[in-house]
């Protein structure tokens, strides 16, 4: 198959005025409305947007992959000199995974579960009838050894589930690599996966990509990796263009509005970032000598913890959990340690954060101590109380004193209960008369944002930020002292993620409330807590005041976190380097 | 979109309903169409259909009419069906759901127990607990019931083992809600779309059991059934082919009416999955 | 060894099942109305006092439940099943006699449904929006929806009585008495009608099942990886898509082989097919309930092996669980 020529300067891929008509009953007409861009060869785009803004829709009309229902309603997509659009099955077919390559959001499921890792690789060959079946073999693993899969052999023979999402991840850019594409599509491809597997997998494609000379698209939500990895930016909303440019223009000189609430809502400094959402609150009434609460940039030495002025409100010693798996009969049981010794106090009106990846079993500890879980062994107490002893009613009359707000804004919220019944519910279960606690629900409904009138509505009518605000409505009907929450932003948009982490802080001031915060994201806590502790496989490997770690970390596991948030290398120098 | 609204986009659906409705009215009908019992003998045996007037549907191997058998039989088969139906699902609701919400020891015990009648051939087991218990209309529906709710309680068990699970869930209990109320009021009634489709296709499924138990001769000697009718035939097939054939496509009707009405069901409830199809 | 434990589990499951079925016959005798005595030998037997006290003296039945209990398992577990007065033979030669008839005949209508309904769901599923697809469905749901024994005896009427084609009942032309090829050619058209209408309705279930299978298979995410691949779609369908929709396939025949047993009752009794089905109508016709409980643990049993080679071949199919993964 000879390449037909390109004129130099004219660009890989050309979309002109490409409009997708959604189908008949959506929330808009278009996913995508009128979008015209260019790709040069050897180039990185970053096309970034949120949830719902059309940013992987071009892509997928690309590789014809558009979902049931969504159709090109005009436009053209030129891929060296060809409308890709009016091509027919056959000779679009010889282009997708040879000339085009595509990855996927999630690795986990991107592969079929029943074929070998190295017949799935090979697939790609066949399906373009190149080579021999042993070649295929051959060019399978010379592509695991390319992509750093760790014992490419015997990966080349294991099954997908056999490998972890980062291993996934790099088998379909293998694949996707096979045959040298000119273009690869990456839609998401870093954002199911933990943060340090992010980095390195966002080092790869930049790599390969300059190894290759290839053109790459990258669809992504997060400024943090167009900092990265981006030559170029095309910032996407509600399905239209809202800027475009150089990464590095767009990035420091945002000149949309949208695009720099966006830039904003991820500090690419997350010194810089720490405490300011609280910076806005008077931080007034602060009761006195309260561990690390009253740190913010510029108290350089924490004041001495004595705890001999105040009890902490919570303290957790000792605390053990491991999960076993019976295996039936005779299969061998399974062990996994969620939580190893873990102990930590937390005064009142503070905000700890507990950082950690996935696995870190940092859900598990937050799960424990509001009592969804039950430790294997150690002490949670409250107030000096020790909760872990309790049970029944005596658990039950303490429970309303550590309430929790989910991560998935979706699941949080009982869809076929009213939003008013759904927060009081609590009081109610609790002795409170229903009239009584159903006006109650009104007035939490306002103080966390949202009209009264929300209360006559059920869940799915609202946005995924006005359930997590309805969720923390709920948290608070039982007036608890200590609120959990448990990856509270992660599901949301990063506009709203900084939303709703104003509106905890802004409660906590207020209601003079202690926080939980269990978090991934490094940004999202710089943002939020006073104090971090950071685990890792069930264990807290650091903790201490949240300037001092980011500042100067102490364990290397913190310090690869804080080296893989991606777009940090980009920070203003100043601020690291003066600490450092 | 409302649930009637999506239904009605069904045109399967909408078919199987008005097909439903007629056998329902003819049921309802039947004591009034025909208040004498379908037993007696009203004419010479043999007839065709049409051959003798008022014997539309002729009459069968002892003379008896062959419509009004019709009639009283499509009552006996939608109410063996129905109630059988609702015994199976106080059986199978209750258990799935203990199962599903506790877990553990409960759930493994429960579901031994839920395996073991779902190992068990289920119509052998129909016929072995109506021919000892005597063929009557309670023992026949008892044992339609006692082969047909695992299913149930498998599917309520599913669907509590993936809500309780659900934030709401454990929202629920942190702000101190009992048991009781968590797995009445907050998973119940999102298990309810799943358990209604599943009832109306076991209605069907009930009324086919029936009819086999009846063919066999093991029907309730009191009532008219159109298994009976069918098995009554079987031997004069030759000579009367009609005696079989109407009745049989009485059944397929009612059985396929119901089949399309809970696909509507599935359609009109789970609208999400209606799309991926 | 992973391998002879997960045996060891499926055959001690098994056991219990089995056991428990034998309670369960037990009980049942001593909850129906009357005398245990009378009611295993049914109404010819209650004439024949001598087959009454003899029943009475194996069950014990003057003796207390417990010890009545283990007097009726021990028995069976000696495959001592009882004599079946009506028959005048031991009820385990009686089944072990008809048994090969069922077999034949379910294994047949098996791999029948089986074959052509994962056949007929696999074309449903590729065209889903064309009218064959709908066709397909159509059908697939009419047969569904239509009584066992009721397409026995159409099938009867059109293809015997009417086009004389296949004969209409038996396992063997009678008086022929053919050898060698002759013979199974002989049982081969026997074989035909009974195992084609015992398998309609089976056939039917497997349509639905692949076809929704399928359907929801497509919408997974590495069907989007092999499009992207530039695979064909043939090759997507039957590599990509069929063989992963197919694993929820082997669970449902597996539960579904119960349901055929307990089908070939009532196929048999419209074919006279001389199998098992066909021996527990005869049993039923002259309440021989001690034989008819011995069909009945029968008829488990086979479920139980059936549900153990379809678990089998599931291992087999996927490697997650081979390797002992979840």
């Amino acid at each position: 198959m000879s390449e037909p020529t390109r004129e130099s300067g004219a660009p890989l891929l050309r979309i002109e005025r490409l409009s997708l008509a959604l189908p008949e009953g959506a929330d808009r007409l278009y996913a995508v409305d009128n979008v015209s861009y260019d790709l040069k060869a050897g180039e990185i785009l970053c096309v970034v947007g949120e949830s719902g803004s059309g940013k992987s829709m071009t892509a997928n009309a690309l590789m014809g992959l558009l979902p049931t229902g969504v159709h090109v309603a005009k436009g053209r997509a030129l891929f060296d000199g060809q409308d890709v659009l009016a091509m027919d099955e056959l000779s679009h077919r010889a282009l997708r995974g040879r000339r085009i390559g595509m990855i996927f959001q999630e690795p986990m499921t991107a592969l079929n579960p029943l074929m070998r890792v190295g017949e799935q690789i090979a697939e790609v060959f066949e399906a373009h009838g190149l080579l021999t079946p042993r070649a295929r073999r051959e060019r399978a693993l010379a592509l695991l050894e390319e992509v750093r899969l760790p014992d490419p052999t015997s990966a080349l023979r294991a099954y997908p589930f056999e490998l972890s999402g980062g291993q996934r991840q790099r088998v379909m850019i293998a694949m996707a690599l096979a045959l040298e594409p000119e273009l690869l599509i990456a839609d998401e491809p870093t954002t199911a996966l933990d943060v340090t597997t992010q980095a390195q997998i966002l080092h790869l494609v930049k790599d390969l990509q300059a190894r290759r000379g290839m053109a790459v698209m990258f669809i992504t939500h997060d400024f943090g990796v167009v900092a990265e990895i981006a030559d170029r930016v095309c910032v996407m909303r509600e399905g239209k263009i809202v800027e475009m440019g150089e990464a590095r223009e767009v990035l420091d000189h945002p000149r949309h509005d949208y695009t720099r609430a966006l830039i904003d809502a991820i500090p690419a400094d997350v010194v810089a970032a720490v405490g300011r959402p609280a910076d806005t609150v008077a931080a007034v009434g602060r009761p006195a000598g309260v561990v690390a609460a009253v740190e913010r940039p510029g108290d350089a030495i924490p004041p001495p913890r004595d705890g001999t002025d105040s009890t902490p409100l919570l303290s957790v010693s000792g605390l053990d959990k491991v999960y076993r798996s019976s295996g039936g009969w005779f299969q061998p049981k399974r062990e996994v340690v969620a939580l190893d010794g873990i102990g930590f106090s937390l005064g009142k009106g503070e905000t700890l954060g507990i950082v950690g990846e996935s696995g870190s079993g940092k859900s598990t500890l937050g799960r424990c101590i509001v009592g969804l879980n039950r430790p294997d062994s150690g002490e949670i107490r409250l107030d000096g109380v020790d909760l872990s002893a309790l049970e029944g009613r005596a658990l039950r009359a303490h429970r309303r004193r550590i309430q929790m707000v989910f991560q998935d804004p979706y699941a949080s919220l009982n869809p076929r209960i009213r939003v008013g019944m759904a927060i009081a519910q609590g009081p109610i279960a609790n002795g409170v008369p229903k009239a009584e606690a159903l006006a109650q629900a009104r007035t939490l409904l306002a103080t966390v944002g949202l009209d009264g009138g929300a209360a006559e509505r059920y869940p799915h009518e609202f946005s995924g930020g006005q359930r997590q605000r309805i969720g923390i409505a709920r948290a608070l009907a039982l007036n608890p002292e200590l609120i959990v929450a448990d990856e509270a932003v992660s599901a949301l948009d990063v506009s709203i993620q900084a939303q709703v982490l104003k509106l905890l802080d802004d409660l906590k001031q207020k209601l003079d409330l202690s926080l939980l915060f269990i978090t991934h994201d490094l940004r999202v806590a710089a943002q939020i807590c006073d104090r971090l502790i950071v685990m890792q496989k069930g264990r807290i490997v650091e903790h201490g005041s949240a300037r001092e770690i980011f500042t100067s970390p102490q364990h290397p596991y913190t310090r690869e976190l804080l080296e893989a948030i991606p777009g940090r290398r980009e920070a203003p120098a100043t601020a690291t380097a003066g600490v450092l | 979109m409302n649930f009637f609204k999506r239904f009605a986009q069904n045109r399967g659906a909408l078919v199987g309903l008005v097909i439903l409705g007629l056998v329902v009215l003819l049921a309802l009908l039947a004591p009034f169409l025909y208040p004498d019992s379908p037993w007696r003998m009203v004419q010479r045996p043999f007839l065709a259909p049409g051959e003798v007037s008022g014997f539309w549907l002729g009459t069968d191997v002892m003379g008896r009419d062959v419509a009004a058998g019709l009639a009283h039989g499509a009552w006996v088969s939608l109410l063996i069906g129905l109630i059988s139906t609702v015994v199976a699902l106080a059986i199978g609701v209750p258990l799935g759901a203990l199962a599903g919400y506790f877990g553990g020891k409960i759930d493994d015990a429960l579901m031994r127990f839920t395996e073991f009648f779902q190992t068990i051939p289920n119509f052998a087991l129909a016929i072995v607990l109506v021919a000892i218990m005597e063929p009557s209309t309670f023992s026949i529906v008892l044992a339609i019931a006692i082969v047909s709710w695992p299913p149930v309680a498998r599917l309520v068990r599913g669907e509590f083992l993936s809500i309780k699970h659900r934030e709401y869930v454990e929202a629920a209990r942190l702000v101190g809600q009992t048991h009781r109320d968590i797995i009445i009021k907050q998973i119940l009634p999102n298990t309810l779309s799943p358990v209604i489709v599943l009832a109306s296709l076991m209605v069907a499924t009930a009324i086919l059991l029936e009819s086999s138990l009846s063919f066999l001769g093991l029907g309730d000697p009191d009532t008219m059934s159109w298994g009976y009718m069918i098995g009554a035939a079987r031997t004069v097939m030759r000579q009367a082919w009609w005696l079989s054939v109407i009745p049989g496509v009485a059944i397929l009707l009612t059985v396929l009416a119901l089949n399309l009405v809970g696909e509507g069901l599935d359609d009109a409830l789970n609208p999400q999955l209606a799309r991926a199809r | 060894m992973a391998y002879v434990s997960l045996i060891l589990g499926r055959v001690g499951k098994a056991v219990i099942v089995l056991l428990a079925i034998l309670v369960f016959n037990f009980f049942l005798i001593h909850a129906a109305p009357g005398d245990p005595a009378a009611v295993m030998a049914g109404e010819a037997g209650a004439t024949d006092q001598q087959f009454l006290d003899d029943l009475r003296e194996r069950f014990g039945l003057d003796q207390p439940l417990p010890v009545q209990l283990w007097r009726y398992m021990s028995g069976v577990l000696q495959l001592d099943f009882g004599y079946s007065y009506r028959q005048q033979m031991p009820v385990l030669d009686l089944i072990l006699d008809r048994l090969p008839a069922t077999l034949l005949l379910t294994g047949a209508a098996f791999c029948i449904s089986l074959l052509f309904g994962i056949i007929a769901g696999t074309l449903a599923a590729m065209r889903a929006k064309r009218p064959s697809g709908s066709i397909i469905m159509g059908l697939a749901l009419l047969f569904y929806a239509t009584p066992l024994y009721w397409v026995a005896m159409m099938a009867v009427l059109v293809f015997s009585v009417t086009l004389d084609w296949l004969p209409a009942y038996g396992y063997s032309t009678v008086g022929a008495d053919y050898t060698g090829l002759a013979h199974v050619g002989d049982v081969a058209v026997h074989l035909m009608l009974p195992a084609l209408t015992l398998g309609l309705f089976f056939m039917a279930v497997y349509t639905r099942m692949t076809r929704t299978s399928m359907l929801s298979v497509s919408q997974q995410d590495f069907v989007k990886t092999a499009r992207a691949k530039g695979l064909a779609p043939g090759v997507i369908q039957r590599r990509h898509i069929l063989r992963n929709a197919l694993l929820p396939i082997i669970t449902l025949a597996g539960l579904q082989a119960g349901q055929m047993v307990g089908g070939a009752v009532l196929t048999e009794t419209v074919f006279a097919w001389p199998g098992i089905g066909r021996l527990m109508y005869e049993a039923l016709m002259q309440r021989d309930y001690n034989l008819l409980l011995g069909i009945f643990f029968f008829c488990a049993l086979l479920v139980i092996l059936f549900n153990m080679l379809t678990d089998v071949i599931y291992r087999l199919a996927d490697p997650r669980i081979k390797q002992g993964a979840t």
